[in-house]
């Protein structure tokens, strides 16, 4: 009597997780979300894009979900060879003859791109000869796990580097970390008109370690850990923004010592620092 | 028994702590020591490399053969840069020196446009040989001044270090024979700026910016009109409107305001009311739109501008904002120099940038020539193992500041990609540019 009641208690709860694992194979047919594609975009479908490219050999570099111009080439080849218009945007037809034309396996790829390989993703060769492990493989699963799956690769405006950018960031949030946006976006824009004058050495490492040009840099400020929003002022000015009106110094009147810096024709006031000539 | 154990202890801890300062002294010394070694190397380097020039200028008088003039030339640039290092490394920011260094720059550009040249078919001409004949007497007159501070920072023992103090506490910055050295040789350019501008060297002039400018001058009033009308209708009550000082490029109106977490920010011209800067800045959310959608939006939002015939050429994400470049094109001719950017949120799609200081800067009805030579001329023109996958016809600033027209060609060759540029009437490669792939994330683990 007891082992009746068991096995149907069993039945009963693999009944109930029975339809959960079936749910859980089911892959999706259709990968690509409904967006148009353009050159710049970042993201899953940019990594499904180059992956399928790949697949049917028209993109050969890396699979790092980063539309370039890489890609950008491998998608007009391929809309000529299909006799589509040519104009480099991946809209739902493409997509279309793309799906058709190629298989993407997301499980495969994805794990790739999580446990940082180096691999290819051609179409007609066994995926073993497409992966190339790295060493540091465990290390680096251990902190995928916490970490939503992206892109491996970044867009960074055309003459800098990520590095670059975290260095301005650092510059500018010693130097203006209470100051309102516009005032950081201005702080960075002074380094690259200085950067870009004659007068300061031509580098962005030379204008920020220039010896007593940033206070923020004599006294160790710069050290300090920049948040979000001094980057996207880096960016902003990096991109062409620049709200100090081509300045070449700035000064807050409340603590500048040097009197020459007063002699300077001025331009405007943004916060607490006054932007000059 | 008690008293001696406390004894112990104190002169234990006396001694111990004495031991300890001495150290620390003593490190910070050798700290000391190694900047104001470093401040001294770039100092004496400068005066060495100031000598230099003024020798390698003086020969390059004395010279016929051009054979040996281009070399010449080039070497003088190469010490121009290495000069100009050693300032960048010496304490002299806030002190009134930018004439020297621009002085050592312009030299620099000067040699380097001659050195480039084809010097067998368009030799030195007799107002450029008056151009080094200045140059010459200019370095020299900078040598002395320098050789003379540093014969007595020598003969004194004189301490960068003590500059530095100086200029970080005393407003007044007096008394000091290294700074009032360096003023003196400041002094001695400062006639130099006027005589070669006027012999046709150096290519900063007073800077004509923004001359094309169109429109009435607006007053106050009509700048909070048209600032709440970029700025998403803010109330023109709550907008701070403050004016541009004396230095600016343009006069211009600033309008800003400030509610809750979100701030606005224009630039406004006051001839015209043309907007220059537009920043709106608040916390953003997770992207949910697509860069297209946003490009989309940026074109119309573009529409608000009165500007005719923009063509999007550039899109970039950057995690959850879209910047988008756009050039004036008309005719089938791109203006490069001629570019709007405009910046959009990819969680709701809102414009949150617009930056025109270029586009009003530079645009103008230009009289373009046709090209001289046809497109299948300018393509043999480019190296053949590159392909072409891509070709326009564009206006470029090149590096003599003149706008050109050329044929552009974007251009592959294996996974790179290059943007190159053939001047439409003679041929010249004006400008090659490596198109940049995305970088790989460095910190992906963090």
């Amino acid at each position: 009597m007891i082992w009746k009641k068991t096995i149907i208690v069993f039945l009963g709860m693999a009944m109930l997780i029975l339809p959960f694992s079936e749910w859980a194979t089911v892959q999706p047919v259709q990968g690509f979300s409904n967006q148009v594609i353009q050159k710049g975009a970042v993201g899953d479908d940019v990594i499904e894009l180059q992956s399928r490219l790949q697949y049917l050999g028209f993109y050969k570099g890396k699979i790092d979900g980063v539309f370039g111009w890489g890609t950008y080439w491998a998608v007009r080849n391929f809309q000529s060879e299909f006799g589509l218009e040519i104009d480099g945007l991946v809209g739902q037809n493409v997509k279309d003859k793309l799906v058709k034309a190629s298989k993407y396996d997301e499980g495969y790829v994805k794990e790739q791109i999580r446990q940082g390989n180096e691999f290819t993703y051609y179409g007609g060769v066994p995926k073993e000869q497409q992966t190339k492990q790295t060493q540091q493989k465990t290390q680096q699963q251990k902190a995928a796990k916490q970490q939503p799956q992206e892109q491996t690769a970044v867009n960074v405006p055309s003459g800098y580097s990520q590095n670059d950018i975290q260095l301005m960031a650092n510059a500018v949030y010693g130097e203006a970390r209470g100051e309102p946006y516009v005032g950081q976006v201005a702080v960075a824009a002074v380094i690259l008109n200085r950067v870009s004058s004659a007068s300061f050495p031509n580098s962005v490492s030379g204008v920020i370690f220039e010896p007593r040009a940033f206070t923020a840099v004599s006294d160790g400020q710069i050290w300090l850990t920049p948040n979000e929003q001094a980057k996207e002022a880096v960016l902003d000015a990096i991109n062409g923004w620049d709200p100090s009106g081509q300045a070449l110094y700035y000064f807050n009147p409340n603590t500048a010592t040097s009197s020459w810096i007063w002699s300077r024709p001025q331009i405007k006031q943004i916060g607490k620092h006054i932007f000059c000539k | 028994m008690l008293r001696t154990i406390i004894i112990i202890i104190l002169s234990l801890t006396t001694v111990g702590s004495a031991v300890w300062g001495y150290k620390e002294n003593q490190d910070k010394n050798a700290v000391l020591i190694q900047a104001e070694n470093s401040y001294q190397r770039a100092f004496h380097d400068l005066t060495y490399n100031i000598d230099l020039l003024n020798d390698k200028i003086g020969s390059t008088l004395a010279m016929n053969s051009r054979k040996s003039l281009s070399p010449q030339l080039a070497e003088i640039w190469k010490i121009t840069s290495e000069a100009n290092t050693d300032v960048g490394q010496l304490p002299l920011t806030l002190l009134p020196f930018n004439k020297t260094e621009e002085f050592l720059f312009d030299v620099g550009d000067f040699a380097y446009r001659t050195a480039v040249r084809d010097l067998e078919k368009k030799p030195l001409s007799e107002k450029e040989v008056e151009v080094l004949k200045t140059l010459h007497k200019q370095s020299g007159e900078i040598r002395n001044e320098l050789r003379k501070v540093q014969n007595v920072v020598l003969k004194d023992n004189l301490r960068w270090m003590d500059v530095q103090l100086a200029l970080a506490t005393n407003d007044e910055v007096g008394d000091n024979t290294i700074i009032n050295g360096f003023k003196t040789v400041e002094k001695s350019v400062d006639g130099y700026t006027q005589s070669t501008m006027e012999a046709g060297m150096g290519n900063r002039g007073p800077e004509k910016s923004f001359r094309y400018l169109k429109g009435d001058k607006v007053s106050e009033e009509e700048v909070k009109k048209i600032a709440s009308n970029w700025l998403e209708k803010v109330d023109p009550s709550k907008l701070t409107i403050t004016k541009s000082g004396k230095g600016a490029d343009v006069p211009t109106y600033t309008a800003s305001f400030q509610s809750g977490e979100k701030n606005g920010y224009i630039d406004l011209t006051e001839k015209g009311g043309h907007p220059l800067t537009l920043m709106i800045s608040r916390p953003l959310k997770d992207a949910e739109i697509s860069l297209h959608e946003a490009s989309n939006k940026a074109v119309k939002y573009l529409g608000g501008l009165e500007v005719e015939g923009l063509e999007l050429i550039e899109s970039n994400q950057y995690d959850k904002l879209g910047v988008f470049r756009f050039v004036y094109t008309k005719d089938g001719v791109r203006y490069y120099p001629d570019s709007i950017v405009v910046k959009v949120a990819l969680d709701n799609g809102e414009v949150l940038g617009l930056s025109a200081r270029e586009y009003y800067n530079y645009h103008n009805d230009r009289g373009l020539n046709d090209p001289e030579i046809s497109e299948e001329e300018a393509k043999t023109k480019v190296n053949p193992q590159l392909k072409i996958q891509e070709n326009y016809l564009a206006v470029i600033e090149n590096d003599l500041k003149e706008q050109v027209l050329c044929y552009e060609f974007l251009t592959t060759m294996d996974n790179t990609t290059y943007r190159i540029f053939i001047n439409a009437s003679n041929g010249d490669e004006e400008k090659i540019e490596t198109l940049k792939e995305a970088e790989v994330k460095f910190n992906k683990d963090v």
